[in-house]
């Protein structure tokens, strides 16, 4: 082993990179300090997204009041305070758009899969870090365009975050003109740093594990990440063509979504789900891996399944390929072709059972250990459930036709995107946040975090599955102006103060995130007597990851209560005698 | 309150079939919820850490996960395939119509166009009118949607009838009333700033009912929307024709 020429090299290293402030905290090249960027660029945004739903909930329950505290925003955003149709349409588009690109997907992408990559397959570093670098910071020039475009004229883009033409494509008809050209630049530009990112988490996770870390001895949410940065890869080209696309249509004078000139609305939906609904696979795939190593972790038993797991992981991802038509039963495509759709979109659930239920084995005879990341990841469990299940009815053609666009369909991707992502966000900060910041998170704080924000979302979002029955539209601006909606007032009314409950509990989130960093428990190396490479070495990590050498890894990462030691785990990178007579 | 938490009072004649098909789902999402909430919460309390105790080392069952694998495609694919022929039946043929009408989308109302005295469109006579549309009980009747500028969504919740209308597209739907009343039509597709509130009343009336509007329609007709514009086509249109 030519350990010393690694310490000397990676001595070397460390003495070229410590290069002060703008090298160290904002123009950096180390993986650890990106994905912290990443971080705190979603969390800024997850507070502006979340604050827009606030208001949207004041407006459903209490519709055409001032929103109090609100007086102060210029017309014509509010007038007086209260919130006008166009701010409205505004608002649910940008909430979703900022929630889907500006915080679930560089959370759970940018800022886990940068930090834990590397540290997870034992490399001191990705494979591009300078790419890496201009990643995030291509991202971050997305965010400022995203919210510059609030102040155009006309407002921000107004016509839903699935932007349908031809009500996107030609400004008289939202009335929003820049907003909406900026919206299309904003993705097509997050589109660049997205791919940065993929090609960098593939290169790495395929060149550079460490020695016997083989790709059936990854971690879970090692095996989650690579799946994403492939699927991520493949679609987001597509994703950014069809906004160029619409762009052009918008400045350029073509008409490929207008019938006016010969194109075709249909064909902004065909190709936008095409790409879109592989994109929607990038927001939960990698919380399941996430939440698959905490419940191994503290149910202190190996994955149930692990090889399906992966499998099946493999498996949603490319059958996410074949099920845009779910969004499109209504539509006017040829209704023939709802029958091939609605198989394979029922199949996706085949993989997403097996994944709930081998979660559901691992719990089995284990010794579960209530921190406040389990109780996370296990809230992300019995959310994907119900989310997942709600699926089922909107699957289903005819039923479709009764719910598609409905409160129900909310109900269900808030489900999936809140009750899963985001849950599965909690758990895997409050996992790894001794790595990251070198501090434990406050777990009482963060069991009270976790309480609240649980009974509060199923207040908030179940009820929105009763709405849906009711015909409840969503992207309605004030449901009171329908007769068959008059008598569910109540409900909407209870959904937004629960609502609001939810939200200003988040800021306990925030809190501790800040209060921990500064006065939390010093974290000990391996705090969760946890398996996996992370965990071998200091916390935080110093640059170049370990101060020895690199890890070698001797076997799976749940080898949890294994027989062969006294200890319940046994990391992967312990030689014991035995196991390295069975290697030989 | 309590019938409001639930689908609305349904008035169709494919309505049944939707709820029907609504409850068929409901019942296994119950019990496999149901079942996965009972083993989470049996676990979670029964394996809870205790000191002395080590959890068991397994890592896995392939047999017991090939049969749940299975059981869930099964039955997923009998949903599928039930559902088929629910489809099939409202959307890509149905019976021969009765009533026939063109409805046209605009931002942000939706116009209704009747036949003239002759039973025709196209000809001297036919009638437009605004967010008011009125048909016959127990008739099949059959609807051109057209769509003058973005894509709307024709929505009857008691009904369960949901069709997006889409410029460029005449999209043909259908439907048959088994009750009189006056029920809503919503848009259900983003359509602008007015999307919300672009509705229109649905008068369903007795035979005699109907043709006595009607007759009092052609007697006195409106004038015409204010915005309006040729949108109908000048044959007509292949829906209107009964299969």
């Amino acid at each position: 082993m030519s350990s010393t020429a690694a310490v000397a090299a990676h001595g070397a290293r460390a003495e070229r990179s410590s290069p002060g402030f703008w090298r160290t905290y904002i123009f950096s090249e180390d993986h650890k300090m990106i994905g912290k960027q990443f971080l705190f660029m979603a969390l800024v945004m997850m507070a502006i997204g979340g604050l827009m739903a606030m208001l949207m909930r004041w407006e459903l329950a209490f519709p055409e009041t001032q929103v109090p505290g609100f007086h102060w925003v210029p017309e014509p955003f509010m007038y007086d305070g209260a919130i006008p149709p166009n701010t409205y349409n505004a608002m649910f588009t940008m909430h979703a758009t900022i929630m889907i690109f500006f915080v679930v997907i560089p959370i759970l992408v940018g800022c886990f899969g940068n930090f834990l990559i590397p540290l997870m397959i034992g490399a001191r570093e990705m494979a591009f870090p300078k790419l890496n670098m201009l990643s995030f910071w291509v991202g971050a020039v997305a965010g400022l365009i995203l919210l510059s475009s609030f102040f155009a004229t006309g407002g921000s883009a107004a016509a839903g975050w699935t932007s349908y033409a031809p009500l996107s494509a030609v400004a008289i008809y939202t009335g929003v003109d820049w907003g909406q050209n900026l919206w299309c630049i904003s993705i097509i530009v997050l589109g660049v740093s997205s791919l940065m990112g993929s090609i960098n988490y593939i290169t790495t996770i395929v060149n550079m594990r460490t020695e016997g870390m083989n790709f059936f001895r990854l971690p879970l949410v090692i095996w989650s990440l690579f799946i994403t940065a492939i699927l991520s890869l493949l679609a987001l080209p597509m994703l950014m063509t069809v906004l160029a696309l619409l762009l052009f249509d918008r400045m350029g004078g073509t008409h490929f979504f207008l019938p006016a000139g010969g194109g075709e609305p249909l064909l902004w939906q065909h190709l936008f789900w095409f790409s879109g609904h592989p994109e929607v696979y990038v927001m939960i795939l990698p919380a399941m891996g996430i939440v698959s190593d905490i419940i191994a972790t503290f149910s202190r038993k190996p994955i149930f399944g692990y090889r399906t797991m992966a499998y099946a992981m493999i498996a949603i991802a490319a059958l996410s390929w074949t099920e845009w038509g779910q969004h499109m039963f209504q539509s006017g495509m040829n209704p023939a072709l709802a029958g091939g759709f609605m198989i394979t979109t029922m199949f996706v659930a085949v993989p997403a059972t097996l994944v709930t239920f081998n979660w559901l084995g691992t719990l089995y005879k284990g010794s579960i250990h209530y921190t406040a990341a389990m109780l996370n990841a296990l809230a992300f469990v019995a959310m994907f459930v119900i989310g997942g299940m709600s699926g089922i009815w909107m699957a289903s053609a005819p039923v479709n036709m009764y719910l598609h666009d409905t409160y129900f369909v909310v109900a269900h991707i808030h489900y999936v995107l809140f009750g899963g992502s985001l849950f599965g966000i909690f758990a895997g900060l409050t996992y790894w946040y001794p790595k990251m910041f070198g501090r434990m998170m406050n777990e009482t704080m963060g069991k009270i975090h976790f309480w609240i924000t649980f009974v509060s979302f199923n207040c908030t979002f179940f009820p929105m599955h009763i709405l849906g029955m009711a015909g409840h539209m969503r992207r309605i601006y004030n449901p009171q102006q329908y007769d068959f909606l008059k008598p569910i007032i109540p409900i909407n009314e209870f959904i937004s103060i629960s609502s609001f409950v939810l939200g200003a509990a988040q800021l306990l989130f925030l809190a501790n995130i800040v209060w921990s960093c500064f006065k939390g428990a010093r974290a000990s190396e391996n705090p969760w007597h946890a398996n996996t490479l992370e965990w071998t070495t200091p916390s935080p990590p110093p640059h170049g990851n370990w101060p020895g050498t690199v890890p070698i890894v001797y076997r799976g990462p749940y080898e949890y209560s294994s027989p062969e030691v006294a200890e319940d785990f046994l990391p992967q990178s312990l030689l014991i005698k035995h196991s390295a007579a069975a290697a030989d | 309150m309590l019938e409001y938490l639930y689908l609305p009072h349904d008035i169709s004649t494919f309505g049944p079939q939707v709820d029907w098909l609504f409850e068929l789902i409901f019942w296994p999402v119950a019990a496999v919820w149901i079942a996965v909430m009972v083993a989470m919460v049996f676990f979670m309390i029964r394996y809870r850490a205790r000191p002395g105790r080590k959890a068991e080392y397994i890592e896995g069952n392939p047999r017991l996960e090939i049969i749940w694998t299975t059981a869930t495609a099964v039955i997923l694919v009998i949903l599928a395939l039930m559902s088929r022929s629910t489809w099939a039946d409202i959307k890509e043929h149905g019976p021969p119509g009765e009533a026939f009408y063109l409805v046209n989308a605009k931002q942000f109302n939706w116009e209704f166009t009747y036949p003239g005295p002759d039973g025709k469109f196209g000809e001297k006579g036919e009638i437009t009118i605004e967010n008011e549309m009125h048909v016959p009980v127990n008739k099949v009747v059959r609807i051109d949607l057209t769509s003058r500028d973005v894509i709307h969504s024709f929505f009857i919740p008691n009904m369960r009838l949901k069709q997006d209308v889409v410029p460029g597209h005449t999209i043909h739907v259908w439907f048959e009333a088994t009750e009189t009343g006056q029920y809503e039509i919503a848009c259900s597709e983003l359509c602008g700033f007015g999307h919300s509130g672009m509705k229109a009343s649905l008068t369903v009336q007795s035979q005699e009912d109907y043709d006595k509007w009607l007759k009092d329609l052609y007697a006195h007709p409106p004038a015409p929307p204010a915005s309006s514009s040729p949108a109908t086509p000048a044959t007509p249109p292949q829906g209107a024709s009964p299969q």
